[in-house]
């Protein structure tokens, strides 16, 4: 069971981005999408501290730290970008104007449940802006490692950590497939290279639909 | 005639009373204060509540404040960071209360306080930990959580440009909490790059009027935190 790569999971995401979207880019794996945006798409990426337009990372050297994404990272502004502040990018998010938005998650459920701001145990929490994307975002996608780095599944029937949001993720992307929540199970979308339904079955914490 | 300006930070920061609540600007890196929160440490107030997106990074700026024991509560959305020892150090021995706030609610209750508006309500945090004990009313069909404005004694803030009225330009991603945590506190004190005159700003392009701003800090030269973090993983590594 070899599976995608990281980048390959980014660029799969990215795949699925309409021409015209305005898509927003949480931390962790989501950032990588940022530098795979397929040729000839013109998609506006926005970046929750204040940014619309933001462009794939700089050549090294070439950063400027006053331009950076969610994760803290430097960036670059495409032709056409625009700055403003934290009130008019939640009101970008919050009022329903963000197409589609790719978060990183602990654990989503079959139902589209997502945690992904606390573990629990007595580390601190760190929410961002994760609650008001999935409660704006028209579309709300995830980029995940399939299970944890102990081997248990963090797509699952019901979350054992606090929620960011009920019903909310429509579509995941891990290392092993790209699976839609629905209801019962998730239904498979597309195998990862090598991957096989049995395999995928058993990494999964709850039933896989066929597609 | 009016003229914002101080020529220290210390001398803007005088009259910080212990006790005060505090907006601080910034996003990961981009817009903090750090020498204006650098003068509050050597200032001395104490007792402090700190409004930030973060918590802080390496041991400079705010997590220089929290390591001094300045801070009795922070109220920020997102403390994780790639060098936030000194919060976590703190956090897990029970010597700094944290509020955390999702970070549109956060950025709204700012800019509610500053816009006279006491309350709101929100879709975000319906159906997790953050509704608890908040009151949810229903408009066309869908929960919404009541969230209250954030008003504050003081407000630090960090800008590119600013004449001697106190009108404000900011550099890219750096503008962030800025414009909404001007309007927000009683005092507000800008450090930045530039002092222009009355008229050298393009009225068409300010960002923050000067309305909003009290205190200017001429501040040419800011350090930079990525050399601070670079430094100190250099010298942990040694």
């Amino acid at each position: 069971m070899t599976g995608w790569t990281r980048e390959e999971i980014a660029a799969r995401a990215a795949l699925d981005i309409p021409d015209g979207a305005y898509v927003n880019l949480g931390i962790g794996q989501p950032e990588r999408v940022a530098d795979l945006i397929p040729a000839g798409r013109e998609i506006i990426l926005h970046s929750e501290n204040g940014i619309l337009g933001m462009g794939a990372s700089p050549a090294p050297g070439d950063t400027d730290m006053e331009l950076i994404n969610a994760g803290k990272k430097p960036v670059t502004l495409v032709p056409g970008g625009a700055f403003f502040h934290h009130a008019d990018s939640f009101a970008m998010i919050r009022g329903g104007h963000i197409d589609v938005c790719i978060l990183g998650a602990f654990e989503v459920t079959c139902a589209g449940d997502i945690a992904n701001w606390s573990s629990g145990g007595n580390a601190a929490p760190a929410v961002g802006g994760a609650m008001d994307l999935v409660a704006g975002a028209r579309e709300v996608r995830v980029i995940m490692s399939h299970r944890t780095a102990s081997g248990h599944p963090k797509l699952v029937e019901t979350l054992t950590l606090p929620a960011t949001g009920l019903g909310v993720v429509k579509r995941i992307y891990t290392e092993l497939a790209v699976l839609d929540p629905a209801g019962d199970g998730f239904r498979l979308v597309e195998l990862g290279p090598d991957v096989d339904l049995p395999a995928l079955e058993r990494a999964t914490g709850a039933p896989i639909l066929a597609s | 005639m009016i003229d914002k300006r101080f020529s220290n930070a210390l001398g803007a920061l005088h009259d910080v009373p212990d006790g005060a609540t505090i907006l601080i600007s910034g996003f990961g890196e981009a817009g903090n204060p750090t020498e204006l929160i650098h003068a509050l440490i050597e200032q001395g107030a104490r007792d402090l509540t700190v409004v930030n997106n973060n918590a802080g990074n390496g041991e400079i700026g705010l997590a220089l404040l929290l390591k001094e024991q300045r801070v009795r509560k922070i109220v920020c959305s997102f403390p994780r960071g790639s060098h936030s020892h000194v919060f976590d150090e703190l956090y897990r021995a029970g010597r700094l209360e944290l509020e955390l706030v999702p970070q549109g609610t956060l950025a709204e209750r700012i800019r509610a306080a500053g816009a006279g508006i006491p309350a709101f309500y929100t879709p975000t945090g319906v159906g997790t930990e953050i509704a608890r004990g908040k009151e949810t009313r229903s408009f066309g069909g869908r929960d919404y959580l009541l969230e209250t404005a954030l008003s504050a004694d003081f407000a630090l803030i960090k800008a590119e440009r600013a004449d001697r009225w106190g009108n404000l330009l900011y550099n890219k991603a750096a503008r962030n909490f800025a414009p909404v945590m001007a309007m927000a506190a009683k005092v507000t004190i800008v450090q930045t790059r530039h002092v222009l005159e009355p008229g050298d700003l393009d009225p068409e392009t300010i960002v923050t009027p000067s309305i909003f701003v009290d205190r200017i800090v001429h501040v040419p030269d800011p350090v930079r935190e990525s050399d601070h973090l670079a430094a100190l993983d250099k010298a942990r590594a040694a």
